[in-house]
């Protein structure tokens, strides 16, 4: 890593002073007694736990709901900086839908040569049945987590495109909700901008999106895998703040031309379902006959106007890492505009002459899944021994098409409460988009991921990661 | 609301009222414990065991009657399904289930208790913590119950989750009476005859119900008047009386949001035919055993009759 390279501190300028964002945060805080915050940090602990805001690791034999730890020193941006991130979110986004319009359409992008065609039809999460099939009001991703890192006063990247299920939403709220309930004296003297009001913003996005057949006022359901799932905290939340029903897949079948619910009064049809599960789960007859998972004849009747699924099937494909590697080709083809926000240089390992370079600085180089998320299978070159970075190679070596390569990047680092005071951690940030048919609707704000070892890049909450509430200021 | 979500609540609170007498059938032991010679408390450990319904399970794991034994085993012992942790676990499972149909009151409470007795019987439990541990299960019901109350729509969802605990408090009463009848009377001769008041003084501590029944009957202890009470004295809310005309309210509750009635509705009708006007004295010449397996048998095909007829189940 460019151990030497200045890192970007949030919070201090090189010579120390405190930037114009945190300056109330940080006059604030000094008045602070360090006991009496511990004691706050312990109060956010148990605010959690009761509310029951947990998550279950993967991969645990023991399904034990886990708390995410939550640091109480805000991330904080100022009004200037999140006009700007949302002028690039908006084009990226937009960017994104009409990529996934053209795909499944005429394919323009591969026909003007700026796209493989093998990238798409041998990519797992491309869905023939997509193809010709506009979804209602032709949003196909209708909610979009876009993950950003930040190594400067200007510098910040997209490091993935979450355009399938994205979560952690609920953190975004809830870390809200308790830093309000624990510093109600901050928010009087520091004018932030709300999030509260995503729930009824993604209820308004999903109602408009209703499908053909929808006659009255539509009627959202969130669909989960079920109380075992990681996330289930977060979709019964989200249901609930709504007003939402929380179905699972046996509650649905198809009746009469429509998806409907069990209720105690009979099936009742739902006109847009938010899925919180994957494509393969969304229909045995189309994706997995050996599963009891799904709703049998689901995507007959998507594919006849019969119900809205968000995000459509098949958006996977846009947060594929091959694909992500081509965003700022596809952003300038379908906007005609230059990117306004950069991608992370990334070496394709399917192209011989950028497998060759990343085999060569393996040391050097994050390597992931092409297909993979969560930060499972991925290589930290700076972090790795000798023996892992060996093993990594003969992958490599094996499959070079499953592999991607960046940089290791300088994320910038944000301070967060430790025992004598403050310590600078690695943060992303991950902001969420809702698309109606005729709006990009931004909440100011997001979720902060920070690594809370120090030294660590590592945000992703299944290996160690905390989270932050996130500021956006008011003008 | 969902057929599925029904259900959870139906059966969170089963099981909380479960979770609740259970706690008060080791509340009365301890007490009867304390107040006897170790045989006689031997005897009346066995007696709490099997007025729990958990005989088979106790003595597949255990060759005498003790009272640490029993309570570990009742409170939290791992390997039985029937223990109270078991039991809360199930309270919060479908808690989460039908999260979207409670109040985050509601919620909060269930979630909070389950994390604090989940803590509590982590291990096994000595003389001098038991007592902490029931009260801190009771105080759990109390909490829920006040939090429903005071916090969830009269829609749907709250009636689901009020018959779902007459149901449950219904049956319990209901063994309870049955099994101690059985366990008391040397022969069918002594029915209605002085007995041991210290085992009904028992009964009555395990249904809460031993001080409305004092002031009643002016402290005076007799078999025939606790069964009166718990049977038919419709003002105390663990009777039989009491528990089968609030479940009825609850169904016309259902049925009038439903605008049509089930199988369960004409169960309750047969049910109340069967209790409406009935006299202690009638009950005894009945049989109380007989007279009260009825009263299960239909209060079970009550339960059932509502699980179909509002699609609990696929």
């Amino acid at each position: 890593m460019e151990g030497s390279r200045a890192l970007f501190d949030e919070m201090h300028d090189p010579s120390g002073a405190v930037r114009p964002a945190y300056r109330e945060f940080s006059r604030w805080f000094s008045e602070q007694d360090a006991a009496a915050l511990e004691r706050k940090h312990r109060d956010a602990e148990t605010i959690f736990r009761r509310t029951g805001i947990t998550f279950n690791v993967y991969g645990e034999a023991e399904a034990e709901e886990r708390l995410i730890p939550f640091d109480l020193v805000p991330r904080i941006l100022t009004a200037a900086e999140w006009r700007r991130l949302t002028r690039g979110i908006e084009q990226r986004v937009r960017a994104l839908n009409a990529f996934l319009d053209d795909i499944y359409h005429r394919q323009e992008i591969v026909r003007a040569g700026r796209l493989p065609r093998r990238l798409l039809l041998d990519n797992p999460a491309w869905l023939p049945l997509m193809v010709g099939q506009r979804p209602p009001g032709g949003v196909y991703t209708h909610i979009v987590g876009i993950d950003l890192v930040r190594t400067g006063e200007d510098d910040f990247f997209v490091l993935e495109d979450n355009a399938r299920t994205p979560s952690g939403v609920s953190y975004m709220l809830e870390n809200r909700e308790t830093m309000m309930a624990m510093f109600p004296e901050l928010f009087m003297r520091i004018g932030v901008e709300t999030v509260s009001n995503y729930p009824r913003r993604l209820a308004k996005s999903l109602a408009a999106c209703a499908p053909p057949a929808c006659t009255g006022r539509p009627v959202v359901a969130v669909l989960t895998p079920g109380i075992y799932n990681a996330a289930y905290f977060e979709h019964a939340f989200l249901a609930d703040q709504m007003g939402a029903e929380l179905v699972e897949g046996s509650d649905l079948r198809v009746v009469g031309g429509r998806v409907a619910m069990r209720t105690t009064a009979g099936y009742k049809p739902v006109d847009v379902i938010y899925r919180r599960v994957d494509d393969d789960y969304l229909d045995p007859l189309s994706f997995r006959p050996d599963s009891m998972l799904g709703i049998p004849g689901i995507l007959d009747v998507y594919r006849a106007g019969g119900v809205t699924i968000a995000n459509a099937p098949g958006t996977g494909i846009a947060d594929d890492k091959a694909i992500y590697s081509f965003m700022p080709q596809i952003v300038e083809f379908y906007t005609g505009e230059k990117p306004i926000l950069a991608n992370v240089q990334t070496w394709r390992c399917a192209e011989a002459d950028d497998l060759a370079y990343v085999l060569d600085r393996l040391d050097e180089l994050v390597v992931k899944e092409v297909h993979g998320s969560g930060g499972y299978g991925m290589l930290i070159g700076p972090a790795a021994s000798r023996e892992e970075l060996e093993a990594f190679r003969a992958k490599l070596v094996a499959r070079p098409d499953n592999y991607i390569a960046q940089p290791t990047l300088a994320l910038s680092r944000c301070p967060v409460f430790v025992e004598r005071g403050l310590a600078p951690r690695h943060v992303d940030l991950r902001p969420y988009v809702l698309v109606s048919p005729d709006t990009i609707d931004i909440t100011p704000g997001g979720l902060t991921r920070v690594a809370l070892t120090e030294g660590s890049l590592v945000v992703n909450s299944s290996q160690g990661g905390g989270t932050k509430d996130t500021w956006v200021l008011k003008e | 609301m969902l057929g599925r979500t029904a259900n959870g609540l139906f059966w969170m609170f089963r099981y909380l009222e479960r979770a609740e007498h259970t706690a008060r059938l080791i509340d009365a032991g301890l007490r009867m414990a304390l107040t006897r010679d170790m045989v006689a408390a031997e005897e009346e450990w066995r007696s709490v065991i099997a007025t729990a319904g958990q005989r088979e399970g106790y003595e597949a794991r255990h060759s005498s009657y003790t009272g640490i034994q029993t309570w570990n085993h009742m409170l939290r012992d791992p390997e039985n399904p029937q223990s109270v942790l078991a039991m809360l676990g199930q309270v919060r499972t479908n808690a989460r289930l039908a999260r979207n149909a409670i109040s985050s009151e509601l919620w909060e409470v269930v979630n909070d208790a389950w994390h604090h007795v989940s803590r509590m019987l982590a291990r096994p439990l000595g003389q001098n913590q038991v007592g902490e541990a029931v009260s801190v299960v009771r105080r759990l019901a109390v909490l829920a119950h006040g939090a429903m109350i005071g916090s969830m729509m009269r829609d749907e969802s709250y009636h689901f989750a009020r018959a779902g605990s007459f149901t449950e408090r219904a049956d319990a009463v209901a063994r309870i009476l049955d099994i101690k009848y059985y366990l008391l009377l040397p022969s069918l001769s002594y029915v209605g005859s002085s007995l041991d008041t210290g085992q009904w003084d028992t009964v009555l501590r395990s249904v809460s119900g031993d001080r409305a029944y004092r002031a009643i009957h002016a402290g005076q202890i007799d078999a025939r008047g606790i069964v009166e009470f718990l049977v038919l004295d419709a003002r105390f809310p663990r009777s039989l009386a009491f528990c089968h005309r609030a479940l009825k309210a609850e169904l016309a509750a259902l049925a009038q949001i439903h605008g049509r009635e089930g199988k369960a509705d004409a169960l309750m009708r047969e049910a109340d035919s069967l209790l409406a006007g009935r006299t202690i004295d009638e009950i005894f010449e009945e049989g109380l055993h007989q007279f009260l397996l009825g009263f299960m048998g239909r209060n079970n095909a009550i339960a059932q009759a509502i699980s179909a007829d509002y699609r609990f189940l696929s």
